[in-house]
């Protein structure tokens, strides 16, 4: 037990300062590096919970695919940081004004409102026999029966995110001479040489 | 006598700490007899005798090489951003140590022997694009940068056939844990269904590691050594352990996902009485002799066909086996319970 609370209290101190360090940190690359740390860390505490699954797929998804293609773009851009900074003091009120809604909205919400009380009735958790399985097969035996609508509505909208992204970004340049590897393999030596015997001092 | 073997039986973390340190060590020896290996096959192939003179058979090399890196002088250029252009190396070194903890070398031979095996170690794996990109960006350096650019896309691009392939063998395993995986039955018929995976799977593993013909990010014809261009010494060692290190861990895992790890090959009973773990290194040797072979036959592709490879090529194909997989896994009613 004193293992757990120790790593409980390591991934979770590690967690919070590093989502520190993401709005804190002067370069935006060094602020996604903190942010890569903080997915790790919360990843560590999926494991701890149990949810080894889940937080496999935080650290392949997030760490894996996401946060390198931010890290790329982060890369890419050449900003002007101490330009940017210059002006930024004048937004404080409004972003004070922002988080104050938001933090009167929270505890207006969570004082008084009491979000959907006969949900525990609603929730049709099959939790019978799942005690034995590991939680990746207790997570395929509901998603892929009970919930396939949801879950193939997810991909469905993936999908479009997906197929929107590539018709946003594509263009077609004129005048750019691509590899075609097909008439490449389609081309027989018969079709583009030609064997010409050549008699002394005449040429071709 | 009696103290160490209660201090053995009763913390687990004296024999974790033990193991590790076995595993470490005989990793590092591993990497550097690598080297000495890549440097002796390729010279056969081409003609050459390799390393001779340290040592009888050159066989002192490896510790010649790392004697001679340790004691050179770590260069920081002025310009380099100094924490993450350290970091990047080790990082780099480390994932491809962590990996080995589920890795099983024979029966009940692993560190820790958890349900996810598989998605554990391709987090590790997706995550050492970071060791490279980090050293790119932090040398401050053009050729250092385009190699990491390089090597973000193209590993990015080869995790998804990979991600995959390990749904495939999934399917006719029916377990995330490795051991399982190993033990699993397996027909003829099923592992004549994965091979062609095994193929594709050997193919993008080469991509993933960097190596040749897929060592674009590091390109000495182009971008003079890519992303570890700024590094020296220690900090290139590092890199240099990190690479050969990934290429056996990669080996390790096609070994077990496809050729039965431990296991005596093709199921011979008779072959049983060698031990599991040498079973395991003489196929991990075979798959890391396919790597020296192919870095000593294959010219480096061109950036557009390797995109063009992974994209258009290995990730229809193995998405399509996916569902050939599953469909013959239903239709001969061979699913795993």
């Amino acid at each position: 037990m004193l293992v757990q609370a120790f790593a409980f209290y390591l991934f979770a101190g590690i967690l919070v300062l590093s989502a520190l360090m993401v709005i804190t940190a002067r370069n935006p690359v060094h602020s996604v590096l903190f942010l890569i740390l903080g997915f790790f860390n919360s990843s560590g505490l999926f494991v701890l919970l149990g949810a080894e699954f889940i937080g496999m797929i935080m650290v392949i998804v997030y760490v894996g695919a996401v946060a390198v293609l931010f890290l790329f773009v982060v890369m890419m851009l050449d900003i002007d940081f101490a330009n940017l900074r210059q002006g930024a003091m004048q937004y404080v009120p409004v972003g004070i004004i922002i988080g104050g809604i938001l933090l009167f909205e929270l505890v207006a919400l969570y004082t008084s409102w009491h979000f959907a009380p006969d949900i525990a009735g609603n929730l049709d958790v099959p939790d019978s026999g799942f005690a034995e399985v590991t939680n990746t097969e207790a997570l395929g035996l509901v998603l892929y029966t009970k919930y396939v609508a949801a879950f193939q509505l997810a991909g469905l909208i993936l999908f479009v995110a997906m197929v929107g992204a590539i018709v946003l970004t594509h263009r077609v340049r004129p005048g750019v001479r691509r590899q075609k590897v097909s008439v490449q393999q389609a081309r027989s030596p018969d079709d583009v040489l030609e064997i010409v015997k050549v008699a002394p001092k005449t040429g071709v | 006598m009696d103290l160490i073997v209660s201090i053995w039986s009763d913390y687990w973390i004296v024999r974790t700490v033990v193991f590790t340190l076995i595993t470490v060590v005989g990793l590092l020896i591993a990497v550097a007899y690598l080297t000495y290996a890549e440097r002796k096959v390729m010279g056969a192939m081409q003609r050459r005798q390799g390393p001779m003179t340290v040592g009888p058979f050159g066989l002192l090399q490896p510790i010649a090489d790392g004697v001679k890196l340790f004691s050179k002088e770590t260069i920081i250029p002025s310009q380099a951003h100094r924490v993450v252009f350290l970091l990047a190396p080790m990082i780099l070194f480390a994932l491809s140590l962590v990996a080995w903890v589920v890795i099983p070398f024979d029966k009940g031979w692993v560190l820790a022997n958890i349900n996810v095996g598989v998605l554990y170690l391709f987090a590790i794996s997706s995550m050492g694009v970071y060791g490279v990109i980090m050293a790119g960006w932090a040398s401050n350096s053009r050729y250092a940068f385009l190699g990491a650019l390089r090597s973000a896309s193209q590993m990015v691009s080869y995790e998804v056939s990979m991600g995959l392939i390990i749904v495939c063998v999934l399917l006719t395993t029916g377990s995330l844990n490795l051991q399982e995986i190993v033990l699993a039955p397996r027909p003829f018929w099923i592992q004549a269904m994965l091979f062609p995976m095994f193929v594709v799977f050997l193919i993008s593993i080469l991509a993933e590691t960097n190596r040749a013909p897929f060592d674009l990010p590091e390109g000495e014809s182009e971008i003079t050594g890519g992303f570890m261009v700024e590094y020296s010494a220690m900090a290139f060692a590092l890199f240099f352990l990190g690479e050969y290190a990934n290429m056996i861990l990669m080996s390790a895992i096609t070994v077990t996902l496809f050729l039965g790890g431990w296991l005596p090959p093709f199921g011979f009973e008779f072959l049983a009485f060698v031990p599991g773990i040498i079973w395991f290194a003489l196929k991990t040797a075979m798959i890391l002799f396919v790597f020296i072979w192919a870095r000593a036959t294959l010219p480096r592709f061109r950036y557009d066909q390797l995109m063009r490879l992974g994209w258009k090529v290995f990730l229809p194909l193995t998405l399509f086996w996916v569902v050939f997989v599953a469909g013959m896994l239903i239709t001969f009613d061979a699913l795993p319970k």
